[in-house]
């Protein structure tokens, strides 16, 4: 009876209600956890995922250390909302040179722009032109297979390494670079930087901080690993710390305090002997002024800070008149990322590097969410939860306003202007013949998967 | 007459429905049945929007496994799908509850839940709960995923 009346209920309404067809630019963690919330909500839509990469999955597959598999698992939830018949996932297409911004708004109810963060924040101080002057974020595009930085020139000659920022991005490079090599081989590490860091001399790594260690923003998961890693002493300043008394202490709420009283005892646990051991240095109230060197980095000019103002946790650095210098052979800014105006019609704040928007929403029927809308922070909780408030908002749009007042071409269109630029399209089964090449051929070197970093191989095998 | 009829029939629904849904008949029968499988207690999801989930979990299971095995609806629950390394299996227990659990938490527990939304003294990661039989009964709370503050 019901199921009758079901059935007649939409058929009635057939010929009347407009599907919605919305689209998401990027399939990262913020594109797939905000399309997953819009399907569950959505009886009957038209959502296709593009992506600029042939392959999905963003900085989980770009961003998350190979030493950190698990939390790759989410992997299988966006793949059961890619594989949902209302999802698509068109990969290999390129916002602002493929198809405009213009295109996706005649062509869809709503689009949601989720291309993330990927440039990186400069020092912009004299030096940082010099050999050997490597952002964290192509050290990170390096090991983890970004087509792009799948070149990168990295000498790893030296024993010295000074990262500049002291977020989680600064504590994976470290890492990787500090972990025994037998076992970065068990990891989906890309085998070029396998090759280059088996052989790296890298023995010390700073990890150098502007603020001190109640602002550090690493967090204590990271800084756990670190503590535990094998073949490596963690070696504090105790000067560092010399402001932070009992009392600050015990005041702080429980996730600062915890991660205080980590690195308290792990300074006062310190050994002074590191013979033969691989030293893992933070070091805080440090700014870099000037990197020198003989076309390649030899050292670096830091200036001490001081921090002022009220509110403990928020106070900021500032320098005093007095300098150190710090020899190294590789200087690695690890300080932010930000995002790129990918078509000139988006709204965009420069300087802060991201979509100008209002709790998501740019303009009718236009929104952002992840790290291109709200500047690169947090964990995947943060950029999920993130999303589904996203997803909540569109959902409540969609009816406040009206942006079903027509029907659209979605999808058909769109593929009409691919074909006629003869973009060629991975769409996810293609993506699935991808994945089980580079599985495949992860278990010649008894690793989980070899990653394809040439963009011409990813095609010939995913398109069809 | 008739009006006593009627009402003594209400009564009756009402003492049926109490009795038929109250647990003291289901943990009767579930004495008398066979030890053939795990056996089931029962849990209540109380979500922040007030909407209550009843149902039912293995002993030896942990939280997240009967989240996920009795497909219940909190979204983004468990993504690192109990590996320790995200917090979105976060729950929150009553103070007599959370001292009774069986297990305390590990560093590696705390440090993820540092990082959960609305952290409190008696929070949980619903993938190191493992259910025990003394639980039957068991209500707990998930905290809002989605941030209140955006919508």
């Amino acid at each position: 009876m019901n199921c009758f009346s079901n059935i007649f209920a939409s058929r009635l309404f057939s010929t009347k209600v407009i599907k919605p067809k919305i689209c998401i630019v990027g399939a990262g963690p913020a594109g797939f956890y905000a399309a997953q919330h819009l399907v569950k909500k959505l009886d009957n839509s038209e959502i296709d995922i593009f992506e600029r990469l042939p392959v999905p999955f963003g900085l989980v597959r770009f961003g998350v250390a190979p030493d950190h598999p698990e939390v790759k698992n989410v992997i299988h939830t966006f793949s059961k909302t890619a594989q949902h018949p209302n999802v698509r996932f068109f990969g290999n297409i390129n916002l602002g040179t493929d198809i405009s911004l213009q295109d996706l708004k005649d062509n869809y109810h709503v689009v949601l722009l989720t291309y993330g963060a990927e440039e990186n924040r400069q020092l912009n101080i004299p030096g940082e032109d010099l050999h050997n002057v490597i952002p964290a974020r192509k050290i990170v595009g390096w090991y983890n297979g970004i087509p792009d930085d799948s070149n990168l020139e990295i000498d790893l000659s030296g024993n010295t390494m000074a990262i500049f920022g002291q977020g989680n991005v600064a504590v994976d490079v470290a890492r990787i670079l500090l972990t025994p090599v037998d076992e970065l081989k068990k990891t989906d590490i890309t085998q070029h930087a396998l090759d280059k860091i088996s052989q790296s001399k890298i023995k010390q790594v700073h990890l150098i901080g502007r603020r001190g260690p109640l602002q550090a923003a690493f967090t204590i998961k990271e800084l756990r690993e670190m503590l535990k890693l094998q073949q490596c002493q963690t070696v504090w300043k105790k000067e560092d710390f010399s402001s932070i008394s009992k009392e600050i202490v015990e005041n702080l709420a429980r996730p600062k305090k915890r991660i205080t009283e980590l690195m308290l005892k792990s300074l006062q646990d310190q050994k002074s002997d590191v013979d033969g051991l691989n030293v893992f240095k933070p070091i805080f109230f440090r700014s870099p002024l000037e990197i020198l060197g003989n076309k390649k980095v030899e050292r670096v000019i830091l200036g001490v800070n001081r921090l002022e103002g009220e509110d403990i946790l928020k106070q900021h650095a500032v320098l005093t008149d007095r300098q150190e210098e710090l020899e190294c052979n590789i200087v690695v800014p690890s300080i932010g990322y930000k995002s790129v105006q990918a078509d000139p019609l988006i709204p965009f704040d420069q300087k802060k590097g991201i979509i100008i928007n209002n709790n998501s929403k740019v303009n009718t029927g236009l929104y952002t969410t992840g790290w291109l809308g709200t500047a690169p922070v947090g964990v995947i909780l943060t950029t999920m939860s993130n999303a589904f408030g996203t997803a909540e908002r569109i959902l409540k749009d969609i009816h406040d306003d009206n942006l079903l007042n027509e029907d659209k071409g979605g999808f058909t269109n769109i593929s009409s202007i691919l074909k006629e630029k003869r973009v060629p399209i991975v769409d996810w089964a293609g993506w699935e013949k991808i994945d089980k090449y580079e599985i495949e051929e992860g278990k010649k070197h008894n690793k989980p998967r070899e990653k394809i970093i040439d963009v011409n191989k990813m095609l010939e095998i995913g398109v069809s | 007459m008739a009006l006593n009829y009627i009402r003594v029939a209400r009564i009756f629904r009402e003492v049926f429905r109490v009795n038929t849904c109250s647990k003291l008949p289901r943990r009767i029968f579930s004495v008398g049945l066979p030890a053939l499988n795990k056996k089931e207690i029962e849990i209540t999801f109380l979500k922040a929007n007030g909407d209550q989930i009843n149902t039912k979990g293995k002993i030896g299971d942990s939280l997240l496994d009967v989240v996920v095995n009795n497909n219940l609806d909190l979204d983004g629950f468990g993504a690192c799908e109990g590996t320790l390394t995200c917090s979105t299996c976060h729950l929150i227990f009553g103070k007599e509850t959370y001292d009774q659990l069986p297990n305390k938490p590990s560093e590696e527990e705390l440090d993820m839940l540092d990082l959960a939304y609305d952290l409190s003294d008696t929070s949980r990661l619903g993938c190191q709960i493992i259910l025990t039989e003394s639980m039957d009964g068991l209500k707990v709370t998930v905290p809002a995923t989605i941030n209140d503050a955006r919508s």
